[in-house]
């Protein structure tokens, strides 16, 4: 079995849930399983185990499966772990047709790893994803909260060694 | 200079506040319209206008919202798509950043109309931080008293919530978003039932876009006979055009219905032609789902017209010469594109983005993503172009929701148009290296 | 009373009939095949597409066509409405396009698919299907496991009806299992590794079309075909104790619930549904547990071609060949061996 004990949101946390739930007709909470995700990934290592899942499960009073196959859906939550800087670059047409796959190629050189791989010491991990609705400032990426766009080699660089500096999460919510 | 109702003061600094917003009319139509009009008026000026559905399908609005079910004693709810995903789109982003209470006064007096008490925006996961400027928004407004309880005196309730998605195209399909909603997975329903009798909770639920919504002010502000003047036939209005790829000048724009599109691309004012002086090759006009047009036909519809931003004439010649308006989204390729390349980038996405329920679209969805790397490596022979056009038929028009046209549909188009380049790539690869940048193929 | 034409042949059907069941009352070949609805569960249907018919006149109030082929298990009839299955040639070309999606990624072991025989997927290949498929890349594979100690799950061969999750929605107090992930990549699953534990869980097996879900307390490797159905009954507390029986001489190899000429599990006579219970599925392997009714009255072509091995055989083989084994392939070819009773591998 699970010990979903051993996992607790921060108080903070705990607020914000509660604050979510109550958004939503009585008997309709299910309605906060998302946004609770995010908070959850957030705030237990920017993945979702199934510990964590299983936690989210007895909040909201669910079977487990109905979290997992919620989780497992959308392409935010993360259900292995990544590194502290989750890189997300778009490669769809717009960002494709202004040169995406040399910011792909650039990162990869410079940090020795290939899309969908975390570096060894856990810091970064680059992924290629679809279009960011950012199409008009392409090349674009993402990192945590943060839209990065008009994208060059140089500004890539300055970016990624500001990241190292900073030691950045890319946890947010 | 171009009318302006949606952006008329996108300019403006601060205008992401109450205040600022204020001082610029903001919410002054709210207050005729709740101290004013009558629920049913509201519903009235939307039906003259003729606004149409900005989310991509174009759907009457006006038409839409009288279809909504009134059953005694059961809530209804107003669910506001930002899901914006469709690739080459970002129009609802740049509103609802730049000018959050536009929207949710739209809300308002949307939700007022159609008698809602509750309202969501469910906005794509990825804009967490657009999520924030909405929410910064709708505090400002509760402390306004424009939500809220007996809003301006009138008795009207409402409460609004930003819902936060987590990664699903999908989810821009209003029944997979009210799926979303209600937490679980992105999975399309079966229609009927239609949202406007069975939708959020089962209660009879609208869903419109971002600007759709946010047009219902300035229609409300001139009056539905006055904004229907603008544009051109049943094309009314203004529309905000996502443009992006190699042009001079990509950004939002709004624009009067009815411009050429040679302006837009070539003029000054708006694109400001093609990047580097070279030739326009191909245009994506209405975001990746519509049918790619190549130059003469986008700039000229088969009968030798000049082609419009407008529904009607950009769906000239059906799908054989012309194509969509869909949600806006114009993507531009300048003549040392690969369209091959580009369809993949689409078809990956598609393939990505099926939910999965509907057997053609999860099975044939990979299937043409795999055939179209195949091509792209060199390794495709001609009948592999023929099996593509074969697979995108079988799917087109037997899945549960249009993901399956979507995903069709910019197959066909690029076959159709540009078989030659197609049969270049697998019978003498070499002819292509010219376009040796777009002919990369990079996982 | 709604009306309506199914290829030409008049019905008229009771309100909220839809065109799937309209099609089952006229019955024969009209009747569009179904691989995912499912009459005794709610809310079934619409996923896997097999079911779809043109509609060339939408009701006699609005007669025009409807623009997309529609499903016909989740479409209801309209008064004048006008329905082409078989003989709309466009229609049976589509019908074959879903076909072939299905078998894209099944894989090629109908020759120790404990299913062979009574499989949904091989009868509609073989009735609705065209020439070998298309397809030169590589099939998803998973690897099958056990859930619990009675059911298997070969994902392999899982079309996605999601039949198994409505029944565990619907009969059973708690749901652990369902689908995960999305798109091509969606699959049955528990997620990490449970046991499905209830009562009525076995019924999963018997909604399941193909062979993802089979029993493993189904005893000796044995080829449905050489099994004899007899009807039974036993008292039971939980469930009616209505089964059928799967014997080879004196031994009960396995029991399934009664089913229906559409592969369904039959009706109680109070019209609720004969499911079974664990307890008769998988613990009741005499024969002295049961009282005998008789020979089942078995109307699905596949089994019935048990006493036709050609038949069966030619299923397959054009089963085997829609999803690309080579004609002559060894290794996929139903061998001589598994037809021969005295063979338990
Ligand atoms: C696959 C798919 C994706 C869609 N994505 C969006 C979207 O991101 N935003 C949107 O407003 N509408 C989207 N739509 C259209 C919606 O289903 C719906 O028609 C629209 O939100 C209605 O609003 P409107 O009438 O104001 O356009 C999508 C439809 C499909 C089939
Ligand atoms: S068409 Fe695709 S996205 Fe739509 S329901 Fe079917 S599988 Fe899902
Ligand atoms: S395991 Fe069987 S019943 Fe369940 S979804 Fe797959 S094919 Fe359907
Ligand atoms: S294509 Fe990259 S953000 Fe739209
Ligand atoms: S049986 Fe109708 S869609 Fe599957």
């Amino acid at each position: 079995m699970t010990n979903s004990q051993d996992i607790q949101f921060s108080t903070e946390a705990m607020e914000k849930v509660r604050k979510i739930i109550s958004r939503y007709p009585t008997g309709k909470h299910k309605s906060a399983l998302i946004p609770i995700l995010h908070i959850a990934q957030a705030e237990f290592g920017g993945w979702l185990s199934s510990q964590t899942m299983d936690y989210v499960a007895s909040i909201l009073e669910i079977q487990p499966i109905e979290v997992y196959e919620v989780a497992s859906f959308y392409s935010m939550f993360n259900l292995q772990p990544v590194g502290n800087c989750l890189i997300e670059v778009c490669r769809t047409s717009s960002c494709w047709l202004c040169g995406a796959e040399d910011i792909i190629d650039h990162i990869e050189n410079k940090l020795g790893i290939t899309v969908g791989e975390t570096t060894p010491d856990g810091m970064f991990t680059l992924k290629a994803v679809e279009c960011l609705g950012s199409c008009g400032t392409a090349p674009m990426m993402q990192v945590g909260a943060d839209y990065h766009e008009n994208l060059t080699i140089e500004k890539v660089d300055n970016l990624l060694d500001q990241f190292k500096t900073d030691n950045k999460k890319s946890r947010y919510c | 200079m171009s009318r302006k109702l949606l952006l008329k003061n996108d300019h403006i600094q601060g205008i992401n506040t109450l205040k600022t917003y204020k001082e610029n009319g903001g919410y002054s139509v709210l207050e005729k319209a709740l101290k004013g009009m009558s629920p049913d008026a509201i519903v009235e000026e939307v039906k003259k206008s003729g606004l149409r559905g900005r989310g991509g399908a174009g759907f009457p609005t006006g038409m839409k919202w009288s279809f909504l079910a009134k059953p005694e004693g059961v809530p209804r709810y107003l669910v506001c798509n930002a899901d914006e995903s469709e690739p080459g789109t970002f129009k609802d982003r740049y509103l609802m950043e730049r000018i959050p209470h536009l929207l949710v006064e739209g809300m308002i007096l949307s939700s007022f109309a159609l008698g809602a008490n509750t309202s969501y925006i469910y906005i794509r996961g990825e804009y967490f931080y657009v999520s924030r400027i909405l929410e910064q928004a709708i505090e400002e407004a509760y402390q306004a008293g424009y939500l809220g309880k007996n809003i301006l005196g009138t008795g009207f309730d409402l409460d609004l919530y930003v819902q936060v998605g987590a990664g699903a195209y999908i989810c821009g399909e209003e029944t997979a978003l009210l799926e979303s909603l209600e937490g679980k997975r992105g999975n399309p329903r079966i229609k009927p039932p239609f949202p406007a009798v069975a939708g959020l909770y089962g209660c009879p639920t609208v869903v419109n876009n971002v600007e759709t919504i946010a047009a219902v002010v300035p229609i409300i502000e001139m009056g539905g006979d006055e904004y229907a003047k603008i544009g051109i036939g049943k094309s009314t209005g203004t529309k905000l055009i996502s443009a992006s790829g190699h042009i001079n000048k990509p950004g939002v724009y709004e624009i009067e219905l009815g411009l050429p599109v040679e302006e837009f691309i070539f003029s000054e004012e708006w694109c400001g032609g093609i990047k580097g002086g070279r030739k326009l090759k191909a245009v994506v006009a209405g975001g990746s789902s519509v049918p790619i047009l190549p130059a003469d036909l986008i700039l000229k519809t088969a009968n030798g017209e000049p082609r419009l931003m407008s529904y009607e004439s950009l769906g000239e010649g059906g799908f054989v010469t012309g194509t969509m308006l869909g949600s806006g989204g114009f993507i531009v390729m300048d003549e040392d594109t690969s369209i091959v390349k580009n369809l993949y980038t689409f078809s990956r996405f598609y393939h990505h983005e099926s939910c999965g329920q509907c057997s053609p679209c999860r099975e044939g969805t990979g299937w043409m993503e795999r055939i179209l790397k195949k091509i792209l490596d060199g390794r495709g022979s001609l009948a592999d172009i023929d099996l593509l056009w074969d697979i995108q038929s079988k799917i087109e028009g037997k899945t549960i929701c249009p993901l399956g046209e979507a995903a069709a549909w910019p197959v066909a188009a690029a076959i159709r148009h540009f078989r030659p380049e197609f049969e270049a790539y697998v019978t003498n690869p070499d002819s292509i290296k010219d376009i040796k940048h777009y002919y990369r193929l990079k996982n | 009373m709604p009306k309506i034409t199914i290829d030409d042949i008049p019905i008229e059907v009771p309100e909220g009939t839809t065109i799937l069941q309209a099609a089952r009352m006229i019955g024969g070949d009209i009747v569009p095949p179904a691989m995912c609805y499912y009459s005794k569960l709610e809310t079934s249907g619409g996923y896997c597409r097999t079911c779809i018919v043109k509609v060339e006149q939408g009701s006699a109030k609005d007669p025009r066509p409807m623009p997309k082929p529609v499903a016909s298990c989740r479409t209801t009839v309209m008064d004048g409405m006008v329905v082409r299955n078989i003989t709309s040639p466009e229609n049976l070309e589509a019908r074959a396009g879903v076909v072939e999606f299905l078998l894209l990624n099944h894989p090629l072991d109908c020759p120790v698919c404990d299913q062979a025989g009574e499989c949904h997927l091989q009868d509609l290949s073989y009735e609705h299907g065209k020439e070998a498929t298309r397809n030169e890349f590589e099939r998803r594979e998973y690897d099958p496991i056990d859930i619990g100690d009675k059911i298997k799950l070969h994902m392999n061969r899982c079309i996605l009806c999601y039949r198994c999750v409505k029944v565990a929605d619907q009969l059973t107090d708690g749901r652990c299992h369902g689908v995960i992930n999305r798109g091509e990549h969606a699959e049955i699953s528990t997620y990490i590794e449970k046991a499905i534990d209830n009562d009525f869980s076995g019924n999963m097996i018997d909604v399941c079309p193909v062979g993802a879900l089979t029993d493993r307390t189904f005893r000796f490797k044995s080829r449905v075909w050489f099994t004899k159905p007899v009807d039974a009954h036993r008292n039971c507390d939980k469930c009616c104790g209505k089964v059928r029986l799967w014997n080879q001489g004196e031994e009960v190899l396995r029991v399934t619930a009664r089913k229906d000429q559409w592969g369904e599990v039959e009706d109680n006579d109070d019209g609720s549904t004969a499911w079974i219970c664990n307890e008769c599925r998988f613990e009741k392997k005499n024969l002295s547990d049961w009282t005998i009714e008789g020979p089942s009255d078995i109307s699905r072509h596949s089994v019935i071609s048990a006493n036709h091995y050609e038949t069966l055989r030619s299923i397959q083989t054009n089963t085997l060949k829609m999803m690309g084994a080579k004609p002559h392939g060894v290794k996929v070819e139903l061998g001589e061996g598994a037809l021969d009773p005295n063979n338990q591998k």
